[in-house]
């Protein structure tokens, strides 16, 4: 037999390339059971059948969709008409979900820039004292946010008692209750990569802006948001995208007035009114519009970084 | 009053970090027109003393004076003085003309006029191809060199300098010093210029502030402070020096009478604060010559010479052991003396000096 093999460098990409689907399979895997499964699921189920009492019948059918958008559908004999329902939840929700966002970012910035401008041994002690809330459940913290702001609740309690007010503020059940749950829920998730964000910053920028005469609102708005500006975006995507599909929040805070798209797809898959292929069909939807704003960000982002 | 000549008077400032002290008390002025250099090694307090007139610091004790108007209370964005920073700065979401046009547009001039500014100082820097890159795109001189464009672009009334050539190679930085020189003179405005390069500091200054440990050591024009450096730190951080101990007889109107190792008595000029007793004589090893063993002022004994190009320096050691230096010109015609030789050295008149210790 021949002793060594003339092709040496092919043989050993040959076996660098089974090494390489070894170590990368893992994760293929990992990606195949808990995203691509339950995804395609989805999409799959938001074209069956209705069963009743739940589940579905496999029959193909756009049923889910024509009940999503149109009022009289599309395979009916009078023209087809929109159905305005569905379509006000999404446009409430993106509403709320974008103001609670903006909220994170009032206030997490500036918790961010202050933790990020400490002293590096106390930044560690900050950044987990933001993060001890989070040990407690989230149905938990909401509902004690319900407790907190209602009528009878300990916040109107002491407004009262102080004379700042004379009528309970009637908090509960208002958009701004919603919007306050999630803020409360998802503030680090904009706390978090802002800080990163400013901790690399390099503050002779700063030093350099005020050389050339910029004051401090000035530097802030040509030199340090453009410069931090990935940790917001990153930021406001991570407070956005769960916002969006929250559920306890509006549920718990909110009542009635506000129902989110959330509760919406939480509802079609609880007991028997529930509606499995419908409830599917939002949630691709929702997806869907997720996925092409992010989408059409990246190519922004990309574009301007050539 | 203000005295219209003097563009920065710095009045015994002392800065003070938490017990350290970066500066001890410092006073200096810089003229209007001048190229005023700070020379000094490195954490001499070189930057801490430039960010105090930028105003990016507060001073613990003195006062600054810009054109006669104290300028404690000012905030940096308020004061008429730009900084090319150690370490660029350059924004860098920013393209280099953006850059550039920065400090302008904060003044308050219209965008065509910061343009055209911006094309006027990129050309100055030679970076008129650059304009539209990304500090990112571009190597460490010519970040340099956008930086320094950026800072003359809003036509500051003093120009700061820290180490601004410190990244650039050697041919580069001998180009950039002639021009950082001859913009000086055009625009005829003072610069602040911080360097530990001594050769740097000779060549463009038109005077010299030696510091060291936070105190400034001594001022003058780069030839006052090469050849009539007033005490051993500032002779011994000027170019190449020997520092010989001395038995001082007299000092009297500038002039000392010492006694050499080996028993020869010398005339030199003395710095004014020197004193009879020991002290220590500068004797630049250019200034020295060779001579036969028993006609010099100094014998020495030749431990090896060291061959440099242009020149070679002969090491000898004296009778107490000292070391001293000399260089000779390669002259071709020259006699060089043999590894263990007895020698004599003769010192130029007025090669000598006696410095305060
Ligand atoms: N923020 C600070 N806190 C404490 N000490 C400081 C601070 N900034 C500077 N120093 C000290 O002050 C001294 C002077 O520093 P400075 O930066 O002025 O030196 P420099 O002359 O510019 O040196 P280099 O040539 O290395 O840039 C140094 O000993 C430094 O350690
Ligand atoms: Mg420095």
């Amino acid at each position: 037999m021949a002793a060594a093999a003339p092709g040496g460098a092919s043989t050993s990409s040959r076996i660098y390339r089974g090494n390489v689907l070894r170590l990368i399979g893992p994760s293929w895997v990992i990606i195949g059971i808990f995203l691509l499964i339950p995804v395609i699921l989805t999409v799959v189920y938001s074209f069956l059948t209705k069963e009743f009492r739940g589940g579905v019948q496999w029959t193909p059918t756009l049923a889910a969709y024509d009940q999503f958008f149109f009022d009289r559908g599309l395979f009916g004999d009078e023209p087809p008409r929109i159905e305005w329902t569905y379509l006000g939840i999404f446009w409430r929700s993106v509403w709320q979900a974008a103001s609670a966002t903006l909220l994170c970012l009032v206030i997490g910035f500036p918790t961010a820039w202050f933790i990020a401008t400490r002293d590096p041994r106390q930044r560690a002690t900050w950044l987990f004292m933001i993060t001890i809330p989070y040990w407690v459940n989230l149905l938990i913290r909401t509902v004690s946010m319900k407790f907190l702001i209602r009528d009878e609740g300990p916040l109107n309690s002491l407004l009262m008692w102080t004379g700042i007010t004379d009528a309970p503020l009637g908090l509960i059940n208002t958009n701004f209750a919603v919007q306050l749950g999630l803020f409360y829920s998802y503030l680090p998730f904009m706390v978090l990569p802002i800080y990163a964000a400013v901790e690399r910053y390099d503050f002779s920028l700063s030093e350099a802006a005020a050389d050339l005469y910029s004051g401090m609102w000035t530097t802030l708005r040509l030199v340090i948001l453009p410069t931090v500006r990935p940790g917001i975006i990153a930021g406001c995507i991570l407070v956005f995208i769960p916002s969006l599909g929250a559920f306890l929040a509006p549920d718990l805070l909110g009542g009635a007035k506000t129902f989110m798209i959330g509760s919406l797809i939480e509802e079609q898959f609880k007991g028997a009114a529930g509606n499995w292929p419908f409830g599917s069909a939002v949630a691709t939807i929702l997806m869907t519009i997720i996925m092409a704003v992010l989408l059409v960000y990246a190519r922004a982002q990309g574009k301007e970084s050539k | 009053m203000a005295d219209a000549g003097t563009a920065i008077s710095i009045d015994r400032v002392v800065k003070r970090y938490g017990s350290f002290t970066a500066l001890h008390g410092i006073t200096l002025e810089v003229g209007a027109d001048e190229f005023f250099t700070l020379l000094g090694p490195s954490g001499c307090g070189k930057t801490t003393l430039l960010r105090a007139i930028a105003g990016f610091d507060d001073v613990t004790e003195g006062e600054i004076r810009l054109y006669g108007q104290n300028i404690a209370n000012l905030p940096p964005h308020k004061r008429p003085v730009n900084t090319v920073f150690q370490h660029y700065a350059l924004f860098p979401h920013m393209t280099v003309t953006e850059n550039i046009m920065f400090g302008a547009l904060r003044l308050g001039w219209s965008r065509s006029d910061a343009e055209a500014r911006a094309r006027e100082v990129l050309s100055l820097v030679r970076l008129d191809s650059f304009a539209d890159r990304k500090p990112g795109q571009l190597s460490g001189g010519q970040q340099q060199r956008v930086a320094l464009a950026r800072a003359l672009a809003p036509r500051p009334k003093v120009l700061l300098l820290d180490e601004p050539l410190s990244a650039l190679d050697l041919k580069l930085r001998q180009a950039v010093r002639a021009e950082l020189k001859s913009l000086q003179r055009e625009t005829g405005i003072a610069f602040v210029f911080v360097t530990h390069d001594q050769e740097e500091a000779l060549t463009m200054s038109d005077r010299i502030a030696v510091m060291s440990a936070g105190r400034v050591q001594q001022v003058g024009t780069p030839r006052e402070i090469y050849e009539a450096p007033t005490n051993r730190f500032v002779a011994d951080f000027i170019g190449e020096t020997n520092l010989i101990e001395v038995e001082v007889k007299r000092v009297s109107d500038g002039r000392a009478e010492v006694v050499l190792p080996g028993g020869h008595i010398t005339q030199c000029a003395a710095a004014s604060q020197s004193h009879a007793g020991t002290g220590h004589i500068s004797l630049r090893p250019e200034r020295l010559t060779l001579c036969p063993a028993e006609a010099g002022d100094l014998g020495a004994r030749v431990e090896s010479l060291i061959y440099l190009g242009t020149d070679i320096q002969v090491w000898a050691r004296l009778p107490d052991n000292e070391r001293l230096i000399l260089r000779v010109q390669n002259a071709g015609s020259i006699a060089l003396p043999a590894v263990g030789q007895e020698i004599g050295i003769k010192i130029e008149a007025d090669a000598a000096r006696l410095l305060v210790d």
